[in-house]
């Protein structure tokens, strides 16, 4: 009962992107007009290009969760498998173009992900969930234990080139921004297509219903691997950003267990088969930590030790996760359609 | 000679691997009955084990120590399966697991608030020799472990077929509704296996302490039982019997035979490999019931 229960993980049918073309439209403005003049370095660096590289995660993350219903609980090692694809082919191959390197390392990624997606021809679930957890730890071993990864760097840590594109160099904060927010941009439109798409009813109709979607016609093992190989493919290019565009370093330890969850709080938070909901999940995950140290140094800095200050971290955090699900199970999108419902029904009345 | 070695790893391995079904049958329990995958009982480990050490470093008397933990860990149950777990009834299992994610942060966080983040010793009186058993050396350490671990599984045996809230458990397991309908309180019955929950983690958290000492990363261990739970399946009790003795004893040999020649390390996920490579031939784990479905 339970297993067939989580495969429809969020039953809200799927949503479009929003009806508000507007909204977008004036997003993009702020986006790519405006920030890029009246932003410091520090919510360059600091929220905004970490905000890009977990929502586009987060979208990659919810292919495969909220619209094709698998769970999987490793993302973050295909987010290692990303970053080190891209570091090694600038490294060994100096003469590509960085956005074939981003191409490529998807797609290293997308095969990585075909492979430990395999299992999910067998398993279902829970089951299937934890066995991804397998990728997470083997992944993270393999990059520890491989020095031809990190160029035999003794610490195991190493530092990226710094970003240009096409003999323009993008190595200034906003830079950086612009480019993590055009390579966003770019893969979020191709998303919103592919769920559009007779591919995307059927991913639909996998999470719906197995069974009923193989009695339908749906090559459904097909399906399943297409939503890990598109999904590994999001995610890589996520963790590209992450280490060229945010960190400019790559280390294993950056893509651990607590990364992985990270980003599936960002999909279930956000809201379940929705766009919309990694970016909003994102801009949550990202804010809230930062507001909540800036506040606790403010209010308790004199009295506390960082100590007492990081454990309370926790327990907010926690208390945050727990509160919002209960709050509103299906997520950020579904809140704030319902708020946005009620003001245009305050709206016609007034009218 | 060599085939004596081996056993000794075998042997340890298969101990080991009790310790690790000691943490997944409180997975099992609250599995079983809710469906819900309660990633929290490794916090609920920790704390359990924090606050016994606490205690008694404050001066209690061992059995006070136990019985207050005791409370506590009932009380925390209870209160999880309230607050956060009844509003959530209905919920797709994946937003359950979630939400007790975020209860072990917070429990986590609590625990160390109040009890602080330094590493206590736990010493349960046994010693850990080696033993010598028909030429094989044994730790004694885990053959305690061991039988703690099969008088609390025969325990729990004995409660489930012979108490009224225990048959009362294995109703909600099989079926909700019907259980319901012949009139058992789902409230009682879920709070009966929160506080059975608690128990098992305080007595996991002090044999691992005990292992570990007591500390942050004793929170760590549900990720030695997950490898378990999918290999027994998840709804077994017997199932995380063997499937700990599987993940213990291939995990061991494996650090032995196979860890030389890839550059050591690989305990962190040989035991999931090797649940991923037999889940492939058994998809619900090796006693997991096996999902029907409807169309």
């Amino acid at each position: 009962m339970t297993d067939l229960a989580l495969e429809k993980a969020g039953t809200a049918t799927v949503r479009r992107l929003s009806p508000a073309p507007f909204g977008i439209g004036a997003l993009l403005i702020v986006a790519y007009g405006v920030l890029p003049l009246v932003a410091s370095e520090y919510l360059f660096d600091a929220i905004l290009t970490p905000f890009l590289a977990l929502a586009l995660a987060g979208l990659g993350l919810n292919i495969l969760i909220g619209y094709a219903g698998q769970v999987s609980l490793g993302s973050s090692a295909f987010m290692a498998v990303g970053a080190y694809a891209a570091y090694n082919l600038a490294l060994r191959l100096p003469g590509l173009p960085f956005l074939v390197d981003i191409l490529l390392a998807g797609l290293v990624a997308a095969a990585v992900g075909l492979l430990f997606g395999l299992p999910s021809l067998r398993l279902r679930g829970f089951y299937l969930a934890v066995s991804t957890l397998a990728a997470q730890f083997f992944v993270q071993w393999v990059f520890n234990k491989v020095g031809w990864f990190s160029n035999d760097s003794p610490s195991g840590i190493v530092t990226v080139p710094p970003l240009s594109v096409a003999g323009l160099p993008l190595d200034s904060s906003a830079g950086r921004y612009l480019f993590a927010l055009g390579v966003v941009t770019a893969v979020t439109l191709a998303v919103w297509r592919l769920v559009e798409s007779p591919t995307g009813r059927a991913l639909v109709a996998l999470r719906d219903h197995e069974t009923a979607a193989r009695v339908i016609g749906i090559p459904v093992l097909r399906v399943k691997l297409l939503a890990f190989a598109v999904s590994s493919f999001i995610i890589g290019v996520a963790g590209v950003l992450w280490a060229f565009a945010y960190l400019r370093t790559v280390e294993p330890a950056g893509f651990n267990l607590d990364r992985s969850f990270q980003i599936l709080f960002i999909v279930i938070i956000g809201g379940l088969a929705s766009l919309r909901g990694a970016f909003l999940g994102a801009a949550l995950i990202v804010v809230f930590p930062l507001l909540l140290s800036r506040l606790g140094e403010a209010l308790l800095g004199g009295l506390f030790d960082s100590g007492v200050l990081e454990m309370s971290q926790r327990i907010v955090l926690g208390l945050l996760i727990v509160t919002f699900l209960i709050a509103e199970p299906a997520g950020l999108t579904a809140l704030l359609d319902r708020a946005w419902s009620r003001i245009a029904g305050r709206f016609r009345r007034a009218g | 000679m060599e085939w004596q070695f081996f056993t000794e790893v075998l042997v340890g391995g298969l101990l080991s691997g009790v310790m690790y079904s000691l943490v997944a049958i409180g997975f099992v329990l609250i599995y079983k009955t809710s469906g819900v995958l309660n990633f929290a009982q490794g916090a609920l480990l920790l704390f359990a084990a924090l606050t016994f050490v606490s205690l008694t470093e404050r001066g209690l008397p061992i059995w006070a120590a136990i019985l207050l933990t005791l409370a506590a860990m009932t009380a925390i149950g209870a209160l999880i399966e309230r607050t956060v777990l009844r509003p959530l009834v209905n919920q797709p299992p994946i937003t359950l697991f979630m939400a007790t994610l975020g209860v072990s942060y917070v429990i986590e966080g609590a625990a160390q608030l109040l009890w602080g983040t330094q590493v206590h010793g736990l010493d349960l009186g046994i010693d850990d020799l080696p033993l010598e058993i028909g030429g094989v050396l044994i730790s004694s350490f885990d053959l305690f472990a061991a039988a703690v671990a099969g008088a609390m599984v025969a325990a729990l045996t004995l409660f489930f077929r012979y108490t009224r809230i225990g048959l009362g458990f294995r109703a909600v397991a099989d079926d909700q509704l019907a259980a319901l309908a012949v009139g058992l309180s789902l409230d009682r019955i879920w709070t009966a296996v929160w506080t059975a929950a608690g128990v098992v983690a305080l007595v996991a958290g002090l044999l691992w302490g005990a292992r570990l000492g007591v500390q942050f990363s004793l929170s760590l261990v549900v990720l030695k039982a997950l490898p378990v739970l999918v290999l027994g399946g998840f709804d077994s009790i017997s199932g995380a019997i063997v499937g700990g003795l599987i993940v213990g004893a291939v995990e061991k040999l494996a650090e032995v035979y196979v860890g030389p020649f890839v550059g050591g390390g690989i305990e962190g996920w040989i035991a999931y490999v090797a649940a991923l490579g037999f889940l492939l031939i058994r998809p619900s784990g090796l006693f997991g019931a096996k999902p029907v479905e409807r169309v």
